[in-house]
C-alpha cells in the first residue's frame, strides 16, 4: 500500500509555476474582514445596550430612596375627635383633620409662629399631602394612639425628594425653583436634628397610582401584570400547544392547514395595538366585559401570544427526530402515546422557552392596553382580574408623561423593575429547560 | 423447487422448510406511493421460525414490503396498499383489526438503533406497559430482565438500568431496540437492515442474537450484505424495481438461483 501511495504522490504535486492563483491571501483577507464585522457588530449592539442599561440605572437608582421627615406626631383630641363622639360614630375618625397635626408638629419642631400663614404654608408643603391617609390610618386602625405623641415618618414632598437627593439646580434663580430657600433652610435644620433622613423606598412597591410622586407606587400595576400573566399562562399555553400539536402531528397536509400555517405567521407580525383594537370590539363591546379589567388586557395578550407560542411548539415538535415516533409506533402505541409519552416531553424545552418569550412579550405589551382602557388612575388594589387595574409598561408610560422631576426617576425605576421582571423570567425559562432536559 | 441442489436438498430436508407452516402471507401485495407504484404484485410468503432475508439493491421495494407487514406504511401521507396480507388467518388490513394491536404482534427494528432519551429500564418495559401486560413492579422488572437476557444485553447492563439508553453503544443501543420488540412478546419481528450503522463486532453480536431468537419468533430481515442474508436466514428473497424475482431457500439461493437476475445480483453485476 505504501508503496502505491508514495510511487503515485508525485503526480498530485504539481510545480510551483503551474499552479493557478486562487487568491490564497484574497480568501484569507476576506475571512478577517467578515469576523472583523462580526466583532463590530456586536460592539456596536453591547455598545447600546450599555448605553440604554446605564440610563435607565443612573436615572432610577434614586427612585429606590425616599426622603422621609420623622415628626413628634401629637394626636391630640382636640383635633381628632373634640366632642368625644368616636364611639358612636366611627366616621368621625375618617374625617379628622389631620393636616392640622402635621401643621403643628411642623410648626412645633421648625420653631415657627403659627400666626404667620406664608411660613407656615412654606413649611407644610415640605411634607406630603400623602400624610392626610397616612395619619388616618393610624389612628383608624389603633384609636387608643389619640392623646399620645408617636415619632411618625412622614413622606417628604416630591420636590423636597429630589432637592434632597441633590437632584434641583439651587443656582437658579429662587422664583424659578420649586424649593424656596426657607424651604432648604429647614431642610438642613431637619437634617441636622434626624429628622429628615434618607431610607429605602418600599413605597414605589406597594402603593397604587398617585399624583403627587412620593405617594406613586407601581404595585396596582404590578398585580394588574400578574393577573394579566397568569390569564395569558393559563389560556395561550394550552391552546397554543394544543393546536401546535394538532396542526403539526394530526391535520392532513393540504391547502386549507397551509393556509391556516400561513395566517398564523402573519399574526405573529400584526402590530399589537390592532389586538388592542380587537379586544375593545369583541371582550368589551360585544362581550360586555368590563373596561381597564385585567381579564380583559389578559384576553387581549393571550390572542397576541398565541402565534408566538404556535411557532415556537411546532418547532420544537418538528425537531423530535422521526425515528423517536417510528420506535413508538412500531411498538403499539398510538398516535397520541406516541405524542404525549415522547414527542412532547422531547419538545418540552422549545414550548417552555417559547411561552417564557411570549410571556416576557406580553408583559412588556403597552399599546394593545390603551385600547382597553388600562390606562387609567387606579389607586386601590384590584382584588380580582375583574376590577380595573393597570400594567407595568403602561404605568411607565403614564409616568413618563408627568411633570415633577421625581417622576422622571420613577420611570426609570419602574423600568428596573420590569426589566428585573423579564431576566428573572429568562433565568426560570433557563433553569426549566435544563430540568427537564436533565431528566432524559 | 424440484430442481433443488444437493446441498439445498440436505438442508432442506434438516429444516423440513417446505413442511414450515407460513406466519404471514403476502399475496397481490402493491403499494402506491401517491402516483407512484413502489410494489408490483407481490406473492411473498413468511414461514414461521424462520429467518426470512430481503435482498435487493436499493430502491427495488424491500423495504416498502416490510413495513406493509405491520402497517408501518400507515403512517405516510397518501401512501396506500392493495392486495391482502394475512397474519396467521388474520387480515391485517382489514378495517377491524386494530393496529395497535398488530404491531403488538409484529415488532419491529429500525435501521438506525432509536432507543428512547429514558432509562434503559423504561425502555425496555414501555411496550408492556401501553400494552397492559404487566401490573406489578416485579413483573416489569422480570419481563425487563428476561428481554434483556433474550437480546443479550442483560449482562451488559444489569448494573445500569437506570441511566439513559442513548448512553450505550451503537450495537448496544441496537440490541436494546431488540430487547424493546422483544419485550412485547411479538409473533414476528421485522428488521429493517438493523446493522446498517454498526462496527463489525456489533453486527457479529446482533446476527448471533438473530440466530437464538429464530427460536421464538419469526423475523424478516432486510439487509444490503449479502452476506449478512447468507449468514442469518433460511430463506431469501430477491427483489428488483417493485417485483419479487425470486424466493427460496437462502442456501440455493446464494449457491444456484433460478432466475438470472438474482445470479447476476449476487455476483455483483448490478445493485
Amino acid at each position: 500500500m505504501t508503496e502505491i501511495v508514495s510511487s503515485s504522490s508525485p503526480a498530485f504535486v504539481r510545480p510551483a509555476a503551474a499552479r493557478r492563483d486562487i487568491g490564497i491571501k484574497r480568501r484569507y483577507a476576506a475571512e478577517r474582514r467578515f469576523r472583523a464585522y462580526g466583532m463590530a457588530a456586536i460592539m456596536t449592539g453591547l455598545f447600546f445596550l450599555f448605553v440604554l442599561l446605564w440610563t435607565v440605572l443612573s436615572n432610577g437608582y434614586t427612585a429606590f430612596q425616599q426622603t422621609t421627615i420623622t415628626l413628634p406626631i401629637e394626636f391630640a383630641e382636640k383635633v381628632i375627635d373634640p366632642k368625644n363622639e368616636r364611639a358612636t360614630n366611627p366616621s368621625k375618625l375618617m374625617t379628622a383633620n389631620y393636616p392640622l397635626l402635621v401643621r403643628d408638629a411642623l410648626v412645633k419642631a421648625l420653631g415657627i409662629d403659627p400666626k404667620n400663614r406664608p411660613l407656615v404654608k412654606k413649611a407644610t408643603d415640605m411634607v406630603s399631602a400623602s400624610a392626610r391617609t397616612q395619619l388616618r390610618d393610624i389612628v383608624v386602625a389603633n384609636p387608643s394612639v389619640i392623646g399620645t405623641t408617636v415619632n411618625v415618618p412622614l413622606l417628604a414632598e416630591g420636590n423636597i425628594d429630589s432637592a434632597n437627593k441633590g437632584q434641583i439646580d439651587l443656582k437658579v434663580e429662587e422664583s424659578k425653583r420649586k424649593v424656596n430657600d426657607q424651604q432648604i433652610g429647614w431642610m438642613k435644620t431637619l437634617t441636622d436634628s434626624g429628622a429628615l433622613t434618607k431610607d429605602f423606598n418600599t413605597g414605589i412597591f406597594t402603593f397604587g397610582a398617585s399624583s403627587r410622586p412620593e405617594a406613586a407606587g407601581i404595585g396596582v400595576a404590578a398585580l394588574g401584570s400578574l393577573y394579566m400573566m397568569l390569564i395569558v399562562l393559563a389560556l395561550a399555553l394550552p391552546i397554543g400547544v394544543a393546536a401546535s400539536i394538532y396542526l403539526e402531528e394530526f391535520a392532513p397536509k393540504n391547502r386549507l392547514t397551509d393556509l391556516i400555517e400561513v395566517n398564523i405567521n402573519n399574526l405573529a407580525a400584526v402590530p399589537s395595538i390592532v389586538y388592542g383594537l380587537l379586544g375593545l370590539s369583541i371582550f368589551i363591546n360585544f362581550a360586555g366585559m368590563p373596561r381597564s379589567a385585567a381579564l380583559v388586557g389578559g384576553l387581549v395578550l393571550t390572542l397576541m401570544t398565541l402565534p408566538t407560542i404556535i411557532i415556537a411548539t411546532r418547532a420544537a415538535l418538528k425537531a423530535v427526530p422521526p425515528s423517536i415516533r417510528s420506535a413508538a409506533l412500531g411498538l403499539g402505541a398510538s398516535k397520541m402515546q406516541t405524542i404525549f409519552h415522547h414527542v412532547l416531553p422531547l419538545a418540552m424545552p422549545g414550548v417552555l422557552t417559547g411561552t417564557i418569550i411570549g410571556l416576557a412579550h406580553a408583559l412588556g405589551e403597552t399599546a394593545p392596553l390603551l385600547l382597553i382602557g388600562m390606562v387609567a388612575f387606579v389607586v386601590d388594589f384590584p382584588g380580582s382580574p375583574m376590577e380595573p387595574s393597570t400594567a407595568l409598561p403602561v404605568q411607565i408610560y403614564m409616568w413618563a408623561n408627568e411633570a415633577e422631576r421625581a417622576f422622571v426617576e420613577r420611570t426609570s425605576g419602574a423600568i428596573i423593575i420590569l426589566l428585573i421582571f423579564l431576566v428573572v423570567m429568562n433565568l426560570g425559562a433557563i433553569l426549566l429547560r435544563r430540568r427537564f432536559e436533565r431528566r432524559w | 423447487m424440484n430442481m433443488m441442489s444437493e446441498a439445498a436438498v440436505e438442508k432442506a430436508l434438516d429444516r423440513k422448510m417446505n413442511a414450515v407452516p407460513f406466519k404471514m402471507i403476502g399475496k397481490d401485495v402493491s403499494v402506491y406511493y401517491g402516483e407512484k407504484r413502489a410494489l408490483f404484485d407481490v406473492n411473498l410468503n413468511v414461514r414461521e421460525n424462520t429467518v426470512t432475508a430481503l435482498i435487493g439493491p436499493s430502491g427495488c421495494g424491500k423495504s416498502t414490503f416490510l413495513r406493509t407487514l405491520n402497517r408501518m406504511n400507515d403512517t405516510i401521507d397518501n401512501c396506500r396498499v392493495t392486495g391482502k396480507i394475512t397474519l396467521d388467518e388474520d387480515d391485517i388490513y382489514d378495517p377491524n383489526i386494530d393496529v395497535v394491536e398488530l404491531r403488538a404482534r409484529v415488532g419491529m427494528v429500525f435501521q438506525k438503533p432509536n432507543p428512547f432519551p429514558k432509562s434503559i429500564y423504561e425502555n425496555v418495559s414501555y411496550g408492556p406497559r401501553i400494552h397492559g401486560l404487566a401490573r406489578s413492579k416485579a413483573d416489569f422488572d422480570q419481563i425487563v430482565e428476561q428481554s434483556l437476557q433474550k437480546a443479550g444485553l442483560w449482562n451488559e447492563v444489569k448494573d445500569r438500568l437506570h441511566e439513559p439508553g442513548t448512553g450505550l453503544s451503537g450495537g448496544q443501543q441496537q440490541r436494546l431496540c431488540i430487547a424493546r420488540a422483544v419485550a412485547v412478546s411479538p409473533e414476528v419481528i421485522l428488521m429493517d437492515e438493523p446493522c446498517s450503522a454498526l462496527d463489525p463486532i456489533a453486527t457479529a453480536k446482533v446476527e448471533e442474537l438473530i440466530h437464538e431468537l429464530r427460536a421464538n419468533f419469526t423475523i424478516v430481515i432486510v439487509t444490503h450484505s449479502m452476506q449478512q442474508a447468507a449468514r442469518v436466514s433460511q430463506r431469501t428473497a430477491m427483489f428488483h424495481l417493485g417485483n419479487l424475482v425470486e424466493e427460496n431457500d437462502t442456501d440455493k439461493m446464494f449457491t444456484n438461483p433460478d432466475d438470472q437476475r438474482t445470479q447476476d445480483y449476487i455476483m455483483g453485476r448490478f445493485g
